[in-house]
């Protein structure tokens, strides 16, 4: 049985063993050969740059279209997200873990992208560790009847760090935008090492369809562009094209799953050409089996979106004031609300649920563009 | 490794089960007796017991010294020694290859409600 050992990287202990030179040398003296110290700290820097460009699109593109290889390497790797994704850590811990673990990135790099502190992100791996070790979470694939359920956790961290780096984009902390380009390397990862399961392809061109459309989401003042204003000829259109191949590999396996339905949905948006011109049957009827899917709040409320343009606003805001108990506290909805009330003539209705909305997201694109509907 | 499995459930859990006709509690229970035999016999399960109510729990709290040690004396009082939305019904103590292992065992407990998992460490 494989435990914690093994993934306790090499590179961390050159690490480990920096920190203790930084403390040391100021007492004991610089030793004979500081050079071969520097040489550990250049090797290790080195490696982060390669990792770090190993990410970008094209490097994907290449590892997808290899054939699957047949040693033990990429099971390691698939092993190594299962233990980072165990449900019997916390979602918080999950991502640390997969980011430092999976992804190669540094406990400093891993605050900034979290917007947390590097002592912070430092506890929450170590005491992640010692329940791994404590509680015996082993480093094993899980069995075939555990492996849909622990691969929604897996995509549910992938998804979360990137929309954590994705709805930052073109904000204050642009350097976050390398989170979303993390989240599509695992994702791309996770359909190669498990290429038999159509939901991480349906993940994958989830985020590729958003990653497409992502010049158009700021304007040239560097405000938010709702979806339904942007200029679609700033799309990445070889982007959506490769993420509606990714859908029909994945439909061919005839499983459908709620990330393939919402990248068949995103893919219907990206095809139309304007808002207007959008298939709303379509896509209403999409959202219909996406809550059959995923019954979740968040879900219901996509789907008044698409029922709006197809039944009218009235219609819609009943939806949406059914998901008042559950979406309270997400901002999103008050959003939503503040649009279809805008859309029936209540103003006063509409500006207070603005201001539900502005007060409960911190992102500063989203209270800008709030912000301007409030001031109409 | 061996783990602690506590089961437990709300005061609406015990109160749904002695709803239950006689018969209803008896295969119920038939099925967690069923579920203890069959690990026994994989030599999963070491030991556990069913434990009588909450009403029945006596707390001795040790008092300390300015030492941080007990100092010998103690204060004893009537019910549970946390106040807690779920109390515990039963333990049993396995020993499985892992942490997964433990949570395909509290899956297939047959009496339903809400199992805690804890390694057990050395006294």
């Amino acid at each position: 049985m494989r435990r914690l050992g093994d993934f306790d990287l090499a590179e961390e202990s050159v690490q480990e063993a920096v920190i203790e030179a930084l403390e040391h040398w100021p007492r004991d003296g610089v030793p004979e050969r500081p050079d071969a110290w520097l040489a550990a700290v250049a090797r290790r820097k080195a490696l982060d740059r390669i990792r770090r460009n190993a990410r970008y699109r094209e490097k994907v593109a290449l590892i997808e279209a290899q054939p699957m290889e047949t040693n033990v390497e990429p099971d390691d790797r698939l092993r190594l997200m299962f233990v980072c994704c165990h449900p019997a850590l916390s979602r918080d811990v999950q991502v640390a873990l997969t980011l430092r673990a999976v992804v190669g990135l540094t406990t400093a790099e891993i605050a900034r992208a979290l917007l947390s502190s590097e002592p912070a992100i430092a506890q929450r791996i170590v005491r992640a560790k010692r329940k791994i070790v404590d509680a015996g979470i082993s480093f094993r694939l899980p069995d075939d009847s555990e492996l849909v359920e622990r691969l929604d956790h897996l995509m549910a961290v992938i998804y979360l760090l990137f929309n954590e780096g994705y709805l930052t984009t073109g904000g204050p902390q642009a350097s976050r935008r390398d989170l979303a380009d993390d989240a599509e390397w695992l994702a791309a990862l996770l359909t190669r090492l498990l290429p038999t399961q159509p939901e991480p392809l349906g993940l994958l061109a989830l985020i590729r369809l958003h990653l497409a459309r992502a010049p158009a989401r700021f304007d040239g003042a560097g405000d938010l562009v709702l979806f339904e204003d942007q200029d679609r000829s700033l799309w990445d259109r070889t982007a959506i094209v490769s993420a509606i191949k990714l859908i029909e590999r994945a439909a061919s396996f005839g499983r459908p799953g709620p990330y393939q339905v919402q990248a068949a949905i995103g893919a219907l948006y990206a095809e139309a050409p304007s808002w207007q011109e959008t298939d709303w049957m379509q896509a209403l009827l999409l959202y219909e089996l996406l809550v059959r899917l995923d019954p979740s709040p968040v879900a219901r409320l996509n789907r008044a979106i698409a029922l709006e343009r197809v039944a009218g606003a009235d219609e819609a805001l009943i939806a949406v004031d059914e998901l008042s108990a559950d979406l309270n506290t997400y901002h999103l909805f008050h959003a939503t609300r503040g649009r279809l009330l805008e859309q029936l003539g209540r103003g006063d209705e509409a500006a207070s649920a603005y201001r539900a909305a502005l007060e409960l997201t911190s992102n500063p694109a989203e209270r800008a563009l709030l912000q301007r509907r409030l001031s109409k | 490794m061996k783990y602690m499995l506590m089961f437990a459930g709300s005061e609406d859990y015990f109160e749904t089960f002695r709803s239950f006709p006689e018969h209803v509690q008896k295969a119920a229970l038939a099925r967690v007796d069923e579920w203890s035999k069959d690990n026994t016999a994989a030599g999963r399960l070491l030991g556990g017991h069913r434990l009588q109510p909450t009403s029945t729990a006596t707390t001795v709290r040790l008092q300390h010294g300015q030492d941080g040690m007990p100092n010998g004396k103690a204060l004893v009082t009537d019910g549970p020694f946390i106040d807690a939305k779920e109390r515990i019904g039963g333990y049993v103590i396995i020993d499985v290859p892992d942490l997964d292992a433990a949570i395909a065992m509290a899956k297939s407990w047959p009496a339903g409600g809400t199992v805690e998992i804890r390694p057990l460490a050395d006294l």
